[in-house]
């Protein structure tokens, strides 16, 4: 382990620190409430000479992302970083940089999706773009927001796939917090440098990139990504690992806490889980067998890995700061379901949709799922469907 | 300035083989840009016929680097290649000196693409883009766009019973870039090599952002025969439907001005999509056309002057 400088940073400077470190060839991004500081510190990064990084200020975040393909593709190391409408505007080319398989990383920081407008937290435009092909890794926290961002890199150009990083809108990116930051220079022997294997500047040996397939190689090309993201699950396994060995904070696919005897199990991404956490203390010193599991990569969804962590409980909450709108339930509630369907694992479970818009959640609400979840095992009709905090 | 006989020495950097229709004016304007630009250069497509015709995987037509991103974005997807060969060369990781052309139909450029354009070109990226103008939406099968002309047939604005093709001017485009202010500004057609060369190789000589608005006959879109092309476009230069000129550093110059300048009608009446014009009824909708193309020629003959003005008065001693 390596010394380490401790700090007070908000979320969204832990993020423009940890891409300072990183150094990236091309940052090409537009402003959106919550994230744009994160974009906004950075200029200021390039406007000291402290990083080495070509800034583009693009006029949407549809051209943010656009200018990243083009970059990425023409073999640089890229970053970017929006939220909400921003990354729903990139959507088109979000599918497009995965599909391209171009090791780009995005530092998003979740916000609520129109309409109605709002600018609080949820996790409704990173549910939205789910299916997009992009390695998605939430944070509780500021400290996590910045080791992730670093390790984003190296996970991006191992498993030549591109990255979301996120935080949440205002709890995370807005609040000040102590956070453990490492030297430059051990965040650049870290991520090491970036070789790309195929690039549009190697002129010398001109490629073809974005080239039409038709219904003879469409399918073979989208089963390379599929694959792609099926391996990057090793990859992200290890990166966490040698963050580990480097800074003293190890990373997996998903953090339990308590979990080894836990009865009660709640199941939350971003800032949330640092809220159960607090509950779960409190609920353990009154002999209640409360645990977390906390999911920190949602895409790809470890979903053997996480059925075999909730084998022994005897309910659990999950829960979704989105909705799927599909009528019945959350997008993580839907994930959780099929990985206990395929290890035949009937388990109670209650979901609950909350936050949306950046409404509340507290201690009490928290310790409220815990009381549900008591009744629920016992089999006195609870909800399967709940929505906190909602005045209906 | 290009030779003919020395172009045609070149290896060639656009391919034959492609599967663009037989006289295709957009595969003949990529074969000439690159021709004038050489081998170290980068090229970016907007979504759309030329991309379609050129990379059907596994093939490719582009002897270049080549990237296709979407539709909407060749603007801010060159600049983004821009940007890293920047970084690079800031970085002393690189030191060969490239020309970065997107390539962008009417439909990537005029509409779609305009914001990603006029934002790539704001930040002045040191780019080429080349507009191939079909005027419509060709790969989708000829739906009006922003650049076609008034009374052109088309699928999205037919002539039927009571409607005569397109209602609406086309936008001057070419005007929307001058008034961006950047280096280099010009139209040119297909059909007339050495004036797409030169303009190429002037753009390529200067810093900044580019701009070429090139026409394009389009045998499929237009309904006319595949060898006219070549002749399809220098009518719409010969008639000043489509003059071409330049703007350097905001000084105009028409670079080709006709001896006796050709009716309208001449051009129009080899197209399918204004087959409708000769019927008597819709006279007005061909004196319409040619008022419209006397109108701008004028206007555009008052730019130069007025520029050229400019300039002496901007060389005199105070």
């Amino acid at each position: 382990m390596v010394k380490t400088n401790t700090v007070a940073r908000t979320g969204n400077e832990a993020m423009a620190e940890a891409m300072r470190q990183i150094d990236p060839d091309v940052v090409a991004a537009y402003p959106i409430t919550p994230a744009t500081e994160v974009v906004q510190i950075f200029a200021g990064y390039v406007a000291d000479g402290l990083v080495r990084t070509e800034f583009v200020p693009v006029e949407s975040e549809h051209s943010a992302m656009s200018a990243c393909i083009g970059a990425a593709a023409a073999g640089g190391r890229v970053m970017t970083g929006t939220s909400s409408q921003g990354l729903a505007l990139m959507a088109e080319m979000l599918y497009i940089a995965a599909g391209l398989r171009l090791p780009i990383v995005l530092a998003d920081v979740n916000r609520a999706l129109s309409s109605p407008i709002n600018i609080h937290c949820d996790h409704s435009d990173t549910m939205m773009v789910r299916d997009a092909g992009w390695v998605q890794i939430f944070s509780e926290n500021a400290q996590e927001a910045y080791d992730n961002m670093v390790q984003a890199v190296k996970i991006a150009e191992t498993a030549k796939l591109p990255v979301i990083v996120t935080t949440d809108g205002f709890i995370i990116s807005h609040g000040m917090e102590r956070i453990d930051m490492l030297d430059d220079a051990e965040v650049k022997k870290f991520i090491g440098e970036y070789k790309p294997e195929y690039y549009l500047l190697n002129i010398e040996k001109p490629v073809t990139v974005g080239a039409l397939d038709l219904t003879d190689y469409y399918f073979e090309h989208k089963r390379q990504e599929i694959e792609a993201m099926c391996q990057s699950k090793p990859v992200i396994v290890d990166v966490g690992a040698s963050f580990g060995k480097l800074s003293g904070r190890s990373y997996g696919l998903f953090e339990k806490y308590k979990m080894d005897d836990a009865e009660y199990a709640i199941v939350a991404m971003g800032s949330t889980a640092g809220t159960s956490k607090i509950v779960i203390d409190k609920l353990r010193a009154k002999a209640v067998k409360a645990g977390l599991l906390k999911p920190r990569v949602f895409r790809p969804f470890p979903k053997e890995e996480i059925a075999d962590a909730l084998k022994g409980v005897k309910a659990l909450a999950v829960m979704d700061r989105s909705d799927s709108m599909n009528g019945h339930e959350g997008p993580l509630c839907l994930e959780i379901k099929a990985a206990l369907f395929d290890k035949a694992l009937n388990k109670v479970l209650l979901n609950y949709i909350y936050g949306l818009g950046g409404r509340e959640i507290g201690l009490n609400d928290i310790e409220n799922i815990f009381g549900d979840l008591a009744k629920a095992a016992k089999g006195t009709g609870m909800e399967k469907v709940n929505y906190l905090g909602v005045r209906e | 300035m290009a030779n003919i006989k020395d172009m045609a020495k070149q290896k060639e950097l656009f391919s034959g083989g492609h599967r663009a229709c037989a006289g295709c004016g957009a595969a003949m304007i990529a074969r000439q840009v690159l021709l004038a630009a050489g081998p170290d250069t980068i090229v970016v497509s907007a979504t759309g016929c030329l991309e379609v015709v050129t990379t059907i995987f596994p093939y490719t037509a582009w002897n270049v680097p080549f990237l296709h991103s979407a539709f909407e974005n060749a603007g801010a997807t060159i600049s983004g290649v821009e940007a890293l060969y920047k970084s690079w060369i800031r970085q002393g990781k690189y030191d060969k000196k490239l020309n970065f052309i997107a390539f962008g139909g009417d439909g990537g450029t005029y509409d779609i693409g305009l914001q990603s354009l006029s934002g790539a070109v704001e930040r002045g990226h040191n780019i080429l883009y080349v507009c191939y103008n079909n005027e419509a939406y060709m790969n989708t099968g000829v739906q009006r766009s922003g650049a076609t002309p008034k009374s052109a047939d088309t699928t999205t604005a037919p002539v039927g019973k009571v409607k005569k093709g397109k209602e609406q001017f086309r936008k001057d485009l070419t005007g929307i870039m001058i008034a961006h202010r950047i280096p280099y500004v010009a139209q040119s057609i297909a059909g007339n090599w050495r004036d797409l060369t030169s303009k190429v190789e002037k753009a390529l000589s200067m810093e900044g952002s580019k701009f070429i608005n090139v026409f394009q006959p389009c045998r499929l879109g237009w309904g006319y025969e595949p060898e006219l092309t070549c002749e399809m476009g220098r009518l719409a230069a010969e008639t000043c439907v489509w003059p071409l000129y330049e703007v350097v550093n905001g000084v105009y110059r028409i670079t080709y001005k006709p001896k006796v300048k050709k009716p309208v009608s001449e051009f129009v009446k080899l197209q399918g999509r204004f087959r409708h014009l000769a019927k008597p009824e819709n006279k007005a909708l061909l004196d319409d056309m040619q008022a419209t193309t006397d109108k701008n020629w004028e206007e555009l003959l008052k730019k130069e002057t007025f520029s050229a003005a400019t300039q002496e008065n901007a060389a005199k001693p105070a």
